[in-house]
């Protein structure tokens, strides 16, 4: 049944997922099982990715269908312990800069992937990065931009981090005009060119 | 405005076309300050009509499609640029003096801020309006369509757009909303019930502030052919491109439903997305063919978004997006057009997907952003201009050297044989002057054939 559930979501049917997870919890079965089935089918959605097989709007769509199984699933089920997190990341896209979309796919990937991710939006300076660092002793933290204009902000944003001491924070970029050239200018750890290189960057940090 | 010829229907597309690049490479009529910048506009014209015919020019082009840069190298901010026409043209001139392009690319970052202003546009935002004097505009992406509302638009797009999307898109087009059907004007007696709306406080108010745009909308047309006819006149350098469109898919997409909105349909309800490109055809293509014609240019600017590498996979692309692209690009040529496509982000597994199936040859431009330009040559290279391609993160980050040898290899590869235009990859917004005169000085040196 858990394999249906799998299927129906690796097959991008999204009325069947609401169906069968309906269907899972009035045979009994626990809430915890069917989010592990998810995660099953993302880790599946999530190679097809990186291999080439899945693409932009399968991400949102899986986003959707994960945003409607939460939302069944969440009465039912204890608070989640933070404690089971893999590692704290914040994530926004810098300053000047009010492009949501890459980041949010980002941020849902990195959540889905075990992460406690803290996103603090578009337009983001550097000095609220470094807060939120701070208070939340967060040890990533990722920035996005869309547009060129996102260069100099990831710089300010990477050295406002080396001003405050926080030197061990592992700083990750990503966006349509960033390269290792735009890496090396702006002084951060490392660049993924989608959702899938930040779950793997990420993991290679904690 | 290009005058169409009175035999222009019995003309075959090639004809057209000539007539087209005949009607924009004469210089009757245009005034210029010396016979040299005459000589030299008919030049530079030439260079790029040898692109697009496939044949190898003097020289490589130059060709960048800039936008905020020349404001930093004029050393004015993004909002002055949309606010202070004075200090847009000193800057404007300052750029094209101090680098000299071959063609004035316009520039997208040179927009009314006051026409945007009195109607309270709200699909983006710009410097100035609610975002920093110092950072460019940029994309609001909201569903201004609603998911249930693609009949409404099928039926009839320009009434949906009057009537529900200027509302939106717009604070002070509000009473476009209570517009009613014009078909209301049919007799005598009924004719009043076309005009009663038109009587009451929203419908004035919006149409007050749509006269006022307009009149703003003049200003900045006046200050922009100014700006540009004078480096036109003293240094002889054509503008480029002329007219405007988009792919279907791209129009709703981006300003419509949302990339979001737009992906999820694809799913949910991919009939009607496909029903809703197909209806756009006639209309994008409509669009390309007044807006060139009122330019009196042969190209028409296409700026290509949700069809990118990643964002879809082949299958979807060719279902989706290409059919009615390609609609619109043949619809341009079999007008004499030339589209001018500005290809963002990456291309590389759509390359061999429009060859297979291409529009006809020696009649498009394609500016590549992050295409491999070797496997752009090889699948375009035979039928269709290429250009583009210096990074913008080479421009921003490198060293003039790095620039110069990645010029290089560019003009060995894709310019072999000519059908190749030296340009940036994306819009030119960051750049040091030494990488960018790196670029044009290897360009004019090493490209000469």
């Amino acid at each position: 049944m858990s394999q249906e559930l799998i299927d129906a979501i690796t097959e991008m049917r999204e009325e069947d997922v609401v169906a069968i997870t309906n269907q899972l919890l009035d045979e009994g079965v626990a809430p915890t099982d069917i989010l592990m089935a998810c995660k099953q089918a993302m880790d599946v959605i999530g190679k097809r990715f990186e291999e080439g097989d899945a693409f932009i709007p399968e991400l949102i769509l899986a986003g959707e269908m994960m945003t409607s199984v939460t939302d069944i699933l969440k009465p039912r089920m204890a608070e989640e312990s933070t404690s089971d997190k893999l590692g704290k990341i914040v994530i926004g896209t810098v300053q000047g800069d009010i492009h949501d979309i890459a980041k949010d796919i980002v941020a849902f990937m990195l959540d889905l992937n075990g992460f406690d991710v803290t996103d603090l939006g578009v337009d983001v300076p550097p000095e609220k990065f470094v807060e939120t660092v701070q208070d939340t002793g967060a040890t990533i933290v990722g920035l996005s931009g869309f547009l060129t204009l996102a260069f100099d902000p990831m710089k300010d944003t990477v050295a406002a981090f080396k001003a405050a001491g926080l030197d061990d924070v592992k700083i990750m970029i990503g966006g349509g005009q960033i390269d290792e050239n735009i890496r090396q200018y702006t002084g951060a750890d490392a660049y993924g060119r989608d959702a899938m290189a930040a779950v793997d960057l990420a993991k290679s940090w904690v | 405005m290009f005058v169409q010829p009175e035999n222009w229907s019995k003309l075959s597309a090639t004809e057209k076309r000539e007539a087209r690049f005949a009607s924009w490479m004469s210089t009757e009529g245009r005034p210029f300050a010396s016979p040299d910048a005459e000589s030299e506009y008919k030049l530079r014209a030439q260079r790029i009509k040898d692109v697009i015919d496939l044949k190898k020019p003097d020289r490589v082009p130059i060709t960048p499609f800039v936008g905020g840069y020349f404001a930093k190298f004029g050393g004015i901010t993004p909002y002055d640029v949309m606010y202070d026409y004075e200090k847009y043209t000193v800057a404007w001139h300052k750029f094209n003096e101090e680098f000299k392009p071959d063609f004035l690319v316009f520039s997208g970052a040179f927009n009314p801020g006051k026409v945007f202003d009195i109607l309270g546009y709200q699909v983006y935002r710009w410097p100035g309006g609610s975002l920093s004097k110092n950072v460019d505009f940029q994309c609001l992406e909201v569903e201004y369509m609603l998911a249930d509302e693609y009949d409404d638009f099928i039926a009839d797009p320009e009434s949906f757009y009057m009537r529900t999307y200027m509302p939106r898109a717009f604070s002070a087009l509000q009473g476009f909303g209570m517009l009613p059907t014009f078909f209301a004007s049919m007799e005598l007696p009924m004719a009043p019930a076309l005009m009663i709306p038109a009587g009451l406080p929203p419908v004035q108010q919006s149409l007050k502030a749509f006269m006022e745009a307009g009149l703003a909308a003049l200003e900045y047309a006046e200050a922009s052919g100014k700006a540009d006819g004078y480096l036109q006149a003293t240094y002889g350098m054509p503008a480029l491109p002329g007219g405007f469109t988009k792919a279907p898919f791209d129009y709703i997409g981006d300003t419509i439903r949302g990339t979001r909105g737009i992906m999820l349909d694809m799913f949910r309800q991919p009939a009607k997305v496909i029903a809703a490109v197909e209806r756009l055809v006639p209309i994008a293509t409509k669009l390309g063919v007044q807006t060139a014609t009122m330019n009196n240019n042969p190209f028409v600017f296409i700026p290509l978004h949700k069809g990118a590498d990643g964002f879809m996979s082949d299958a979807d692309f060719r279902k989706f997006y290409w059919p009615t692209y390609k609609a619109v690009l043949e619809g341009l040529i079999a007008e004499g057009l030339v589209p001018w496509n500005l290809v963002e982000g990456g291309y590389n597994s759509r390359l061999a997907v429009i060859a297979e199936d291409h529009p006809p040859a020696g009649a498009s431009y394609w500016n590549f952003d992050q295409t491999d330009m070797t496997a752009a040559k090889k699948y375009f290279g035979d039928w269709a201009a290429i250009a583009g391609n210096v990074p913008s993160s080479l421009l921003h980050t490198g060293t003039p050297e790095d620039v110069a040898t990645y010029v290089k290899g560019l003009i060995d590869t894709a310019g072999k044989d000519g059908g190749y235009a030296l340009a940036t990859g994306a819009v030119l917004d960051h750049t040091t002057a030494e990488n960018l005169h790196a670029m044009f000085t290897t360009g004019k040196e090493y490209g000469v054939y």
